[in-house]
């Protein structure tokens, strides 16, 4: 009988985790189901069986080129995250593992830079972006993603290392390893999984970025947050076009999202049932 | 090879890949219309005329351009050569001196062709500050099938008495059939674009000579009362939601009766690969109130500006003169039909007799525009222009909240007197802290 109600209970809340999970993925199948209509069908109303075609998705390309916004974001989410890594690891070693009284000071601080609302700092940011000649350049994004996401990569990597005994980069160190090749050859590789949770997450974030994205560009380093706002129309319905722009926008970061969910759950969950 | 032919070739070789280092690049700031997106695909004739200058686009949403290129031009960045704003930005943005004045043009621009109203509206002391790729007011679109079933005629010029009156006898909410469709959509440029031309039609007016507010005036509570009643009875679900793509999309698919909105809405209404009722719409021009002598005063040109911080300023006027050309407008007739043709910017467009017959709203888009004067919107005495805007920088802002009372009111958040008054204290507030009112 306590099996029976086990099992009804399992079924139950498998049913409930399905019914939630597709209704979150709701809108993205709808965007891709739309991106395959013609547009009278996009406006016609609510359609889950499209006519199939790819004329939005070849109307797209030929207003604009896919290729180099495409590039553009590659080269931004990767480059801001690894810069922030690279600055991250030692911060978040020496707070893990090396922390002063004002060690949870500083990462509060940290954090609450992220509860500034962004366009409080747009002026001063774009002033310094003409002045140095960032402005539309892939190196100028890529340094704004990284101090935007730092916080967040600090904060995860912190809370990954204090995972890790101290007493093992102690034997390190009594061993004889210099403070790089302590966080090089021993923690780093200990700490492969949050890193790598961590780069993933970060990449996720500096890929949807759009405010900054789309302030600080103009032709050149414009991502593919600059490419999905190009098509939204003021005066004209062009849903199907609008939805196979943001199917191309987001295709490769759920297609890398899906092969490394895993590495995310853990990433996201980590520290949430201590 | 002889070595000097090697050179030669060589030499030839450096000056080829040096040619397109050379060229001067116009980066231009536009919006997603579908006459823009045209534009784009049509620049052929352009560059093969300039093959010095190369043409980078940004497209933009509406409201994100505007926000991208008020930063650049604010602070000089010099991102753009080429803007495409609008009339509420044009007065403003030249008394700041942040636009070049376009007195030069080529002589063969013909600005006397351009419509006077919408050239007055581009102008700061007789100076023309931009040109007008396409420009519209607003008119009346209805059924001409569902008005004759339910035995109700709209006139050429309908008061507001007559629309309701027809929006009555269309409405027949069983069959998805809505006497009428008005925007609804809280914003500056949605619902209070609306809004405003129907309080100007109702003698209404925004400030006094003092720049007080005039939300407490009998005009614009009629007004606001009359709006609220019609789309409460005869109106869509939902309506505090629609803009001027949704009602689009609802008078395309035939469930509106009469729909009041933008000029260049008639092409896609009538356009039979969209629209359903392509073949029955009507159009009359925007309703007044018995005895008030306005019809909204709207008036609207997205147009091409050359920023006063562009480094390449006579390559930006070249194209901005080519791109608002007759002969850029006879190159999309010839690509695309006369209908395609960008509307409500040049007289002799509509002295066409192939537009005539290829566009069936035209005489109706023209006298509205005609129709339109933005330096006196109201009857009553005003401080400011602009017709369906006031053209002050602060009307983003204070629209937009007026706008979302409002919205509130016509969602039954609130009632029509509590929203005027929500809107009167709002705007006195705005207008006290920005030095206005004294």
């Amino acid at each position: 009988m306590a099996r029976a109600v086990s099992r009804n209970t399992r079924i139950g809340w498998t049913i409930a985790a399905w019914f939630v999970a597709l209704l979150i993925f709701f809108p993205i199948l709808y965007a891709i189901i739309t991106s395959f209509k013609t547009e009278q069908e996009a406006i016609a109303g609510f359609d889950l069986i499209p006519s199939f075609t790819l004329e939005s998705y070849r109307e797209v390309q030929s207003q604009f080129n896919y290729f180099r916004p495409f590039m553009n974001s590659v080269v931004i989410a990767l480059g801001s995250t690894v810069l922030a890594l690279i600055v991250a690891v030692p911060a978040a070693w020496a707070m893990a593992f090396s922390p002063t009284k004002r060690t949870k000071d500083i990462l509060m601080w940290m954090l609450s830079t992220k509860m500034m609302p962004a366009v409080a700092v747009l002026v001063p940011i774009y002033l310094i972006f003409l002045k140095t000649g960032l402005m539309d350049t892939r190196i100028g994004l890529v340094l704004v993603l990284m101090l935007m996401n730092l916080p967040i990569v600090v904060w995860m990597l912190y809370t990954y290392f204090r995972e890790i005994p101290g007493e093992i980069l102690e034997a390190a160190r009594m061993d004889g390893a210099t403070l790089g090749q302590e966080i090089v050859h021993v923690l780093t590789p200990m700490a492969v999984p949050g890193i790598a949770s961590t780069l993933l997450l970060n990449v996720i974030l500096a890929w949807n970025e759009s405010f900054w994205t789309i302030q600080l560009t103009t032709t050149n380093a414009a991502p593919l947050s600059a490419f999905i706002a190009s098509f939204s129309s003021p005066q004209g319905l062009f849903w199907a076009k609008l939805s196979a722009a943001s199917v191309m926008a987001i295709a490769p970061i759920l297609i890398m999202g899906w092969f490394s969910q895993k590495q995310l759950v853990r990433g996201l969950t980590f520290g949430a049932v201590k | 090879m002889t070595r000097s032919m090697r050179a030669l070739a060589g030499a030839c070789a450096v000056i080829a890949l040096a040619a397109p280092a050379m060229a001067e690049t116009l980066t231009i700031a536009t919006v997603n219309n579908g006459d823009m997106i045209r534009m784009q695909k049509m620049t052929q004739p352009f560059t093969d005329a300039n093959p010095d200058i190369q043409l980078e686009w940004v497209t933009l949403e509406e409201n994100i351009l505007r926000e991208r290129v008020t930063t650049d031009i604010a602070t000089k960045g010099g991102q753009y050569d080429v803007l495409t704003i609008g009339t509420y930005e044009v007065p403003i943005w030249a008394k700041q001196e942040w636009l070049t004045p376009l007195s030069d043009l080529p002589a063969d621009y013909d600005a006397d062709d351009l419509i006077p109203a919408v050239r007055g509206a581009l102008s700061v002391d007789d100076t023309l500050y931009a040109v007008p790729f396409y420009a519209e007011s607003a008119m009346v679109m209805y059924r001409k099938d569902l008005a004759e079933a339910a035995g109700v005629t709209i006139p050429d010029s309908p008061t507001w008495t007559d629309i309701k009156a027809a929006a009555e006898a269309m409405t027949n909410k069983d069959g998805e059939v809505y006497g009428i469709c008005l925007r609804g959509k809280p914003g500056w440029g949605e619902n209070m674009a609306f809004m405003t031309a129907m309080a100007n039609s109702y003698g209404a007016r925004w400030f006094d000579m003092d720049w007080k507010p005039q939300f407490d005036s009998a005009e614009w509570k009629e007004a606001l009362t009359d709006y609220l009643a019609m789309m409460t009875n005869y109106g869509p679900p939902g309506a505090s939601s629609n803009g001027f793509n949704e009602n689009l999309s609802l008078f395309q698919q035939g469930k509106c009766g009469i729909w009041i909105d933008a000029t260049v809405a008639a092409s896609f209404v009538t356009d039979p690969e969209n629209s359903t009722v392509a073949d029955k719409v009507g159009f009359a021009q925007f309703p007044n109130k018995d005895g008030v002598d306005n019809h909204g005063n709207w008036l609207w040109a997205w147009s091409l500006a050359v920023p006063a911080s562009s480094d390449a300023q006579d390559s930006a006027k070249k194209f901005v003169a080519w791109a608002t050309s007759k002969a850029y407008t006879e190159q999309v007739a010839a690509a695309d039909g006369w209908r395609a043709a960008p509307p409500g910017t040049r007289t002799s467009l509509y002295e066409n007799a192939d537009y005539q017959a290829a566009a069936p709203f035209a005489a109706m888009t023209l006298t509205s525009i005609d129709g339109a004067n933005t330096q006196k919107s109201s009857v009553q005495d005003i401080p400011y222009t602009g017709g369906q805007f006031v053209a002050i920088p602060e009307f983003q802002g204070i629209g937009t909240a007026v706008g979302q009372q409002f919205a509130a009111a016509l969602a039954g958040q609130m009632s029509g007197d509590d929203a005027l008054n929500a809107a009167q204290s709002n705007v006195t507030r705005e207008m006290t802290r920005a030095g206005y009112i004294k």
